[in-house]
């Protein structure tokens, strides 16, 4: 298939930024966000003042937008998105921040998301998620996404004969990859028995399907090449990106996602192949939704994905290096940078930047994003394809 | 298949009891229709006037074709269990309780998915459920899928119970046991499985035909109250109120005549004396009790069932003095849900049409009968509805009411003066 999408000629994308991420916090969103920025600042060696584009994710910045950070921040910017799509938000950033760059409406633009976690922030925001959430899902007792995820973990493992060990053994290789990760949340090893054994949640999701809510924040840095070569950072180019929202409404439950309709035409922008790719990072607030995407990003057919599992290995030095920071599973989910983290991390591999579990000779990686269960299913998915520079 | 509940052991007084919790009742405006064909007893979903789309959650537009004009429309229910989990976690106290909890979804013949809780002997997905609506603790609509044909003692599931007001070994007060309706609703709650009758006679001296046989049923325990007399009251909740389960209050005066047949006000103070003030000296003495009963385990104070009459929707003028009083009562009655609310005990209005008894004599048929009438108010406390018309002319009155209330206005007008 050929692509009509421009490509992103000389954008690149540098500075991946992670803060370590912590439980609970008594601060608010802004003063993680003001951190990523901060940081993002320090590595890029650039003053504040150069940033004139932001564009941020964030669910716990009420009553403040992006609009009010700005004043916050004391940032003067002439570009600024605000981006509500929870897991895909570092993809659809990074399209968005790389169109600006790239028609020069900005020339620096720093992507940033993040959220604090207070003890009863995250019952507070599930409440309040979304209309058809409040009105139809939130009053029948599920825990946030946990029923959802039960639902379609229940589907498809009668669909497609998944067993809870293939899922265990992604989040036990994801808890191996964050034990190297240093700022990872959960630092305990994991075994395949502690996982098969652990508390019920929502059945069949057991304690380690579920991710852990907590606080932190994630930021990337988008600019022309030339600019990252004159501060000397190394980066990331940008070969191809997808985005797709409310995919397939009429199948009852979801089995599939959006990158099912669009991988073809990531690929052919991108000029390689799934077996080219040297790394991936999936959204994986569930380990079934790993697998959606494993499937519908075209690494297997649909409904291979166990078999898949079972024939590969995910940590970083594995057949398939996968998650390599440990993901949210291992990692904690910190709200919207939960988006971000995948995306980071795949940076961070592809550029020798890697501060974890090192994939060996990775120059290609893919990230994919999956977010917003607005009601029975997740709506937002995006899918990006990264290149070491040179 | 469901476990037939057991009577409940004596409670232990050392133990604290619950306080009551609800599940999240927030809902957004246009949700509420929903909750308003509930409360009904109606499952009810927006279907679209132009182009027919069944829609689910509630919504401001059709999802195919944008069109505003959504109507709420009764559904058959049916539908394909797709994927069901069991909770064992969740942010809210009030299922953090309740754990395990059995949630589904659920594919409907008319087209939407909806997330609805799963009857115990719905089984294992893919199979053939029934959504139904009913009222939740928090008086919110809410669907469960319910087994295609009924199981035995499917109304004793864990989470269907949560949401009725099952009589079965309840204590249960009805406040005027005397009238023929007060005799039938005895027999049926009995009937019913209620562990206790509270039976209320006022003035003792009188001994209507019938009344000495309810003193033979075991459940059933004589009790003096006159709800005219504030001490009395007081003196009786004293005495059981703690121990209400449902209350049932079916004390009503009732005499014709508007404004213009009779001098004077004594006749419709005595009428406003036993519907309305009876009721206000009633929900001053029992509902404090009942409030901090709403989560007393599985016999837990649940429900507080109003005679009203279908009258309180528009003034019948033959019988306009009486008219009013239920017009108050029913006022008074949306006080008191406001007041329950927070402990989860649903008030259930029930308006009936003309009652066949003494009083409504020179009203033409259809008149309901008291037994049927007492067996309507059993079904809705087994239900999930607050709001129940019992009988043909309640229905009628009620279409009419909901399509254009001005319109049943003057047709009452038009009524003969002396019935």
């Amino acid at each position: 298939m050929k692509s009509r999408r421009a490509a992103y000629d000389d954008v690149v994308v540098v500075c991946p930024t992670t803060l370590p991420y912590v439980r609970y916090s008594i601060h608010g969103a802004h003063w993680f966000l003001a951190g990523a920025l901060a940081e993002l600042l320090k590595r890029s060696g650039l003053a504040k003042d150069r940033i004139d584009g932001l564009c941020v994710s964030s669910f716990t910045l009420a009553p403040d937008s992006a609009v009010g950070l700005t004043q916050h921040l004391g940032l003067t910017l002439r570009w600024l998105d605000h981006i509500p799509m929870g897991g895909a938000c570092g993809i659809v950033a990074l399209r968005r921040a790389a169109r600006a760059v790239q028609s020069g409406d900005a020339d620096f633009v720093a992507c940033i998301a993040g959220d604090t976690n207070h003890t009863d922030s995250f019952r507070q925001n599930l409440a309040t998620f979304s209309q058809f959430a409040r009105d139809a899902v939130y009053p029948y007792g599920s825990g946030g996404a946990n029923a959802s995820f039960a639902f379609l973990t229940a589907y498809y493992m009668r669909a497609y004969g998944a067993r809870p060990e293939d899922f265990g053994k992604l989040c036990v290789a994801q808890r191996t990859n964050a034990l190297a990760f240093p700022t990872a949340v959960m630092k305990k090893p994991l075994t395949l028995d502690d996982y098969l054994t652990a508390r019920m949640i929502a059945d069949p999701l057991r304690l380690y399907d579920c991710v852990m809510p907590c606080a932190g924040a994630d930021a990337f840095l988008v600019l022309r090449r030339g600019e990252a070569e004159k501060l000397g950072l190394p980066y990331a180019r940008i070969l191809a990106t997808i985005e797709r929202h409310n995919a397939f409404p009429d199948d009852p439950i979801q089995y599939r996602g959006g990158w099912a309709l669009d991988k073809d035409e990531m690929y052919a922008q991108a000029g390689v192949g799934p077996d080219d790719i040297d790394v991936v990072a999936a959204y994986d607030d569930y380990p079934v939704i790993n697998v959606m995407q494993i499937e519908d990003l075209g690494f297997c057919e649909k409904g291979q994905g166990p078999d898949f599992v079972r024939r590969n290995t995910f940590t970083a030095d594995g057949s398939f290096p996968f998650n390599t920071s440990g993901g949210q599973l291992s990692g904690g989910q910190a709200g919207a940078a939960g988006g971000f983290l995948g995306l980071v991390e795949v940076i961070r591999q592809i550029t020798g930047q890697s501060i974890g579990a090192k994939v060996p000779d990775a120059r290609l990686g893919l990230v994919s994003g999956f977010g917003m269960i607005n009601y029975d299913r997740g709506l937002c998915s995006g899918a990006a394809i990264l290149a070491a520079g040179q | 298949m469901t476990r037939p509940l057991v009577r409940p052991p004596r409670k232990n007084p050392i133990l604290r009891t619950r306080v009551p919790t609800l599940p999240p009742g927030s809902r957004s405006r246009v949700a509420q229709g929903l909750t308003a064909a509930a409360a009904r007893g109606e499952f009810e979903l927006q279907v679209c006037r132009d182009c027919g789309t069944v829609q689910y959650p509630p919504r401001e537009a059709c999802r195919k074709c944008l069109s505003h004009r959504l109507d709420w429309r009764a559904q058959d229910g049916a539908g394909a269990l797709v994927s069901e989990t069991t909770l064992h976690h969740s942010n809210e106290l009030f299922y953090r309780e309740r754990m395990p909890w059995r949630l589904g979804v659920i594919k409907l013949d008319s087209g939407p998915v909806v997330v609805a809780h799963l009857h115990g002997d719905c089984p294992p997905a893919p199979s053939r459920v029934h959504v139904r609506a009913g009222l939740d603790k928090a008086g919110q609509a809410a669907l469960i899928a319910v087994p295609q044909k009924d199981t035995p003692n499917m109304a004793d599931d864990r989470q269907l119970r949560e949401m009725t007001c099952d009589p079965k070994f309840r204590k249960i007060l009805i406040t005027d046991a005397k009238t023929a309706l007060g005799q039938a609703l005895v027999e049926a709650v009995v009937a019913a499985g209620a562990d206790l009758v509270w039976a209320g006679y006022a003035e003792p001296w009188k001994k209507p035909p019938g009344f000495e046989r309810l003193t033979k049923l075991p459940q059933v325990s004589l009790v003096p109250l006159d709800l005219t007399d504030s001490r009395a009251v007081k003196n009786l909740a004293g005495e059981i109120g703690s121990r209400v389960d449902i209350l049932i209050n079916t004390a009503d005066h009732h005499r014709t005549y508007g404004i213009a047949a009779r001098e004077g006000v004594e006749v419709a103070r005595a009428e406003m004396d036993t519907n309305y003030f009876g009721l206000l000296r009633l929900a001053q003495e029992f509902a404090p009790a009942m409030r901090t009963r709403g989560a007393d385990g599985q016999s837990s104070a649940v429900a507080w069932v109003n005679l009203l009459s279908v009258f309180a929707l528009s003034n019948f003028p033959p019988h306009g003095t009486y008219s009013a009083s239920k017009a108050a009562a029913l006022s008074l009655a949306q006080c008191l849900r406001a007041e329950l609310a927070p402990s989860g005990v649903r008030v259930i209005n029930v308006f009936p049409g003309p009652i066949d008894d003494e009083w409504s004599q020179a009203l033409p048929p259809p008149k309901i009968a008291p037994e049927r009438l007492a067996a309507d108010i059993v079904g809705a406390l087994r239900g999930g509805a607050e709001d129940v018309f019992p009988g043909d002319i309640a229905q009628d009155w009620l279409a009419r009411w909901r399509d254009n209330p001005k319109a049943l206005e003057r047709e009452l007008a038009l009524t003969p003066a002396m019935l």
